[in-house]
């Protein structure tokens, strides 16, 4: 009996042990700071050695007032409808591509594909700023060899070009990604049905909208939330290397308008407000795209 | 008969991803050239070829760029940051897949809700605590926040590993009277090693990559990490206009990826199908 008490109690602290190190962390360096996002965005807090004194939802009132804030959304907005949309686009029939063609150079692509996903945002970043470099970048220098000089333009520096010159290099750095997991999934399909259909006469695009999108559907779900999300966190590293919000905001997206009132202003209260609005628009986002999406589900 | 491709699309098909991968190549190829050339070279034009090999830009990029310093640093940070999370989530996945106990199905489903947590709206408070509590400038903090970031993810994978190993033989190691942790260490952490190296080579590049929390955390010079150091130089070189120590540092950064990548890029491709979206 206590031979079987001492064994219980041994299985018990054992658990114990495995499992504290890990809660303890994700505690600490998670949950707590998520919980005072919520609760810090209702006070005013300038600087940290003041005192945070409450004023309800003042923050949150500000903030739909603040103009620089409502452009910051418009431009997160922007990003996060068209890279996912393109990216996941791009992926799909890349993968479609190099799963069904058969082409023996196929493992060499899905490697090169694959491989800015892997890179530093900040190496991207830079190296995307001299792609778009107004006088020794790719794109200028390519267009004058293309004769298209007249196009040329400071991509970054234009405020009707620097959304897109952005949203590219995302896609860039994203598709390769995202390819390598519909490949995953597709190489999971059955050959017989891609063989069946074949034999039904029907094309290579029938087949991809009826047979690959369809049995993908699942994982396409889950990359869309993916993809929302990475733009969320991603364009604040090329934004804040790329442009720093400019020209005149019109690149300023909410994580770099977040962490400047934050770290320029001291503003920590106002900061913590724009966090709570982001995490809640990123979980409706999710919530909204999972439903739109369920349809297509079998 | 199931392809019935014929030449020219499969010749259009080609030109198609021979574009792509020439868009992602070149400017990485770019990249190592510009790193060779002279300033006034860069300038000129992004398509020349460096007339020499200049080993120069690299020379100034360790000595007057301290590129050298910020790599110690981020080898330092990625050890430590892989340590720790190694110690956090192996024993907990163990636990989670393959004992049951009360509250096993909560403390998992905590941790799933921990992977919508992104890093950066909750940076804001992790600074405050992490300076009250005299974490700052910290290396070793710096890597446990890592190492925490990717915790969610990692147990779950490691769980659906763990899951995959049969019970017996936990069984005969217990007859034989192993010890849970003797179990843990002898038995299954040798059997869940696929699933343990899949976890090293995905978090090696989070962490020798990541950014904004580095940015944030660390503030005196000697103890900032490479990508840090590289936006840095991107900020004074921007004005100096030498651009070839920043190419040079890029490499730098780069070839260590393209060292782990080739080595280990079926593990990595293949962890992805594994553990990646099946859930």
């Amino acid at each position: 009996m206590t031979m079987a008490m001492t064994m219980k109690t041994k299985r018990t602290l054992f658990i114990i042990a495995c499992l504290l190190p890990g809660l303890a962390l994700f505690c600490l360096f998670k949950v707590y700071p998520t919980f005072q996002i919520f609760q810090k965005s209702l006070y005013l807090w300038t600087g940290l050695s003041d005192k945070p004194q409450f004023i309800g939802f003042k923050n949150f009132v500000d903030l739909f007032h603040d103009e620089t804030f409502l452009l910051s959304m418009r431009n997160t907005g922007f990003l996060m409808l068209v890279v996912p949309v393109v990216t996941i686009i791009v992926a799909l029939i890349n993968a479609s591509v190099l799963t069904q063609s058969k082409l023996k150079e196929r493992g060499f692509y899905r490697t090169v594909f694959f491989f800015p996903s892997i890179l530093s945002f900040v190496v991207i970043a830079i190296l995307w700023s001299f792609i778009y470099h107004p006088t020794m970048g790719f794109v200028n220098s390519g267009l004058d060899i293309l004769g298209l000089g007249e196009w040329a333009k400071p991509w970054l520096g234009d405020q009707r070009t620097v959304l897109w010159a952005l949203a590219i290099t995302l896609i860039w750095q994203a598709a390769g990604y995202y390819m390598v997991m519909y490949m995953a999934g597709i190489d999971s399909i059955s050959p017989e049905l891609y063989e069946a259909a074949n034999l039904d006469g029907a094309t290579r695009i029938q087949q991809f909208f009826n047979i690959t999108i369809p049995l993908l559907w699942e994982i396409i779900r889950v990359t869309i939330i993916f993809s929302i999300n990475g733009v969320l966190s991603i364009s604040f590293i090329i934004v804040s290397i790329m442009t720093g919000g400019g020209p005149d905001r019109h690149s300023e997206v909410v994580m770099t308008y977040l962490y400047s009132q934050a770290f320029t202003n001291s503003n920590f209260g106002y900061a913590m407000a724009i966090g709570v609005v982001v995490f809640i628009i990123s979980m409706l986002l999710a919530f909204i795209s999972n439903k739109l999406t369920e349809k297509g589900a079998h | 008969m199931s392809t019935r491709v014929s030449l020219m699309g499969k010749t259009a098909l080609r030109l198609f991803l021979l574009v792509q991968a020439v868009l992602v190549v070149y400017p990485l190829l770019w990249n190592v050239l510009a790193s060779f050339k002279t300033n006034a070279e860069v300038m000129e034009s992004p398509w020349k070829l460096p007339t020499s090999i200049n080993w120069n830009n690299y020379v100034q990029a360790f000595s007057t760029a301290r590129i050298g310093d910020y790599m110690v640093n981020s080898v330092i940070i990625v050890l430590l940051s892989m340590a720790v999370l190694l110690f956090a989530a192996v024993p907990s996945a163990y636990v989670l897949g393959r004992m049951k106990f009360r509250g096993r199905g909560f403390i998992s489903q905590f941790y799933m809700a921990g992977l919508f947590i992104g890093g950066v709206y909750i940076i804001v408070p992790l600074f405050i605590f992490m300076n009250d509590l005299h974490m700052l400038d910290n290396r070793f903090w710096l890597s446990a926040v890592y190492a925490t970031g990717s915790l969610p993810f990692s147990v779950y994978l490691l769980t659906g590993f763990m899951k995959s190993i049969p019970l017996d033989y936990e069984e005969a190691a217990m007859i034989d009277g192993c010890g849970y942790f003797g179990i843990l260490l002898r038995i299954i952490v040798p059997m869940a090693r696929p699933g343990i190296i899949t976890l090293i080579v995905f978090s090696f590049f989070d962490f020798w990559n990541e950014y904004v929390l580095a940015m944030t955390f660390i503030t005196s010079d000697s103890k900032k990490t490479i990508p840090v150091g590289l936006s840095n130089l991107m900020q004074i070189q921007q004005f100096a206009t030498d651009w070839g120590s920043l190419f040079a540092g890029l490499v730098i950064v780069l070839a260590p990826t393209i060292l782990v990548y080739a080595l280990l890029q079926k593990k990595l491709t293949e962890g992805m199908s594994l553990g990646g979206v099946k859930g």
